[in-house]
């Protein structure tokens, strides 16, 4: 029998209904100071990582924080925890402590 | 009744105008030599690219009344209550006996300094909003070998929405007043390419987000979502900014010419200094009121009243409104 119909493609869209929350709540029960992120983009700019690996520390925590954890370990480890994105952090984000957290979790 | 302003800007002359008006005896102090010092570094007002030089000669005309005098080079340093009469001390130590004191020492320009990784003192082409403004006044905006620039780029939240600074608080007039500059350089400049980035467009007044969209629409400056953190020197005498363009998810770099810091509203010494003298200092160092409903123009304190950027970042227009119910309130009391 042909198939057809919604069952052909996967839906693309981000399903916060079936995504398991409980690891990016734990995050911010960790580093409390990431509730203030307003994603701005400053730690990605001035990321040293960033520069020569696809890293991008701003969306890895985006990712995180929505409950899409595929692929963030390795791209984590990516990370020096050289920590310029702690100083040009305009929120005064621990954000050192947020790669760490994240490592973390992703392996417990 | 007499009546004491501290503060020769919009707010304090507004204020005076009305009391005068309304048969009130005013005195105005002035710490400097004349007055409107901030308003008078500004070329064009928004929404309406009104010209800041018809303001301060409307306002300046208003002090022409004979219930008004104006006190210029006369920082007031203290200020104290003694059985329901004001004391206001000048910085030469004279005293002054009032019955009621509306306090409008204003805002100070946040110090673009203090953000080094912008490079604002330490290499050239990197300028604050308030150059920008006397550039586009005097209509001679030129890159650092004195060319037409091919790009200028604005920065938003200099010194505001910056932990980093103290200031968590936005300074509300820098968003409206980029996308100002950007439209007015655009004009002078037709062939220069003009960028503003932002970490949130914030066009909260009447016509403000008709501005915006007029600058994306007529003028192509382009709006790029993300904040930069760093600002260097290149070979050739030009900016070098790294941001990360959020929207695309990627680090970017770009050269410009001008890189215009849009540096946010702190309190001002003088603001700072009195309400530490009487007990109303507020957040930021700027001076508190009651309550922000009904009570936004009063303190703690009888017969001592606040109006305009002494008390946080406000427009022009909003504090001339400000000073219009301050001058009411105290006629009230």
């Amino acid at each position: 029998m042909k198939k057809f119909g919604f069952t052909i493609s996967t839906p693309r869209n981000l399903d916060l209904d079936a995504t398991q929350m409980d690891r990016a709540n734990e995050l911010l029960e960790r580093v409390p100071s990431l509730n203030v992120c307003i994603g701005c983009g400053a730690c990605t700019a001035t990321c040293s990582a960033g520069m020569f690996t696809s890293f991008n520390i701003r969306r890895v925590q985006t990712l995180f924080r929505r409950g899409q954890l595929e692929e963030l370990d390795k791209q984590l480890h990516s990370c020096m925890l050289c920590g310029k994105c702690m100083l040009v952090c305009p929120r005064g984000i621990n954000t050192r402590q947020m790669v760490i957290e994240m490592r973390r979790l992703l392996n417990e | 009744m007499k009546v004491a302003i501290i503060g020769a800007g919009p707010a304090g002359i507004e204020a005076a105008s009305l009391l005068a008006q309304q048969g009130v005896n005013v005195t105005l102090f002035e710490q400097e030599a004349s007055p409107l010092k901030n308003l008078t570094d500004k070329a064009f007002l928004f929404p309406d690219f009104a010209e800041a030089e018809q303001l301060v000669l409307a306002l300046t005309q208003k002090l022409r009344n004979p219930m008004i005098q104006v006190e210029t080079s006369t920082p007031i340093v203290d200020l104290q209550e003694d059985s329901r009469q004001w004391i206001l001390t000048t910085q030469q130590g004279k005293r002054h006996i009032f019955d009621r004191v509306l306090v409008a020492t204003g805002y100070t320009p946040f110090d673009a300094h203090r953000k080094e990784e912008l490079g604002y003192g330490i290499y050239k082409g990197i300028h604050t909003s308030l150059e920008m403004e006397q550039m586009l006044k005097t209509k001679h905006i030129v890159n650092t070998v004195g060319d037409i620039p091919r790009r200028i780029t604005f920065l938003q939240c200099v010194g505001s929405r910056d932990e980093k600074t103290g200031n968590h608080y936005c300074s509300k007039i820098c968003c409206v007043t980029a996308v100002k500059q950007a439209i007015e350089a655009k004009k002078l400049l037709p062939q220069t390419e003009v960028s503003v980035f932002y970490m949130d467009l914030r066009m909260w007044g009447q016509g403000f987000e008709e501005m915006y969209r007029h600058a994306q629409e007529e003028y192509h400056i382009q709006f790029v979502r993300g904040r930069i953190s760093e600002a260097s020197s290149t070979f050739d005498g030009r900016v070098q900014i790294k941001a990360e363009d959020t929207l695309m998810g990627l680090p970017l770099k770009m050269t410009t010419d001008l890189l215009i810091l849009m540096v946010g509203m702190e309190a001002s010494q003088g603001t700072r200094t009195l309400a530490k003298a009487c007990g109303q200092c507020g957040d930021y160092g700027f001076f508190k009121t009651v309550d922000p409903q009904l009570g936004d123009n009063l303190t703690s304190l009888p017969h001592l009243y606040a109006a305009g950027t002494c008390k946080r970042p406000m427009s022009i227009n909003d504090t001339l409104n400000d000073a219009r119910s301050a001058a009411w309130r105290l006629m009230e009391d």
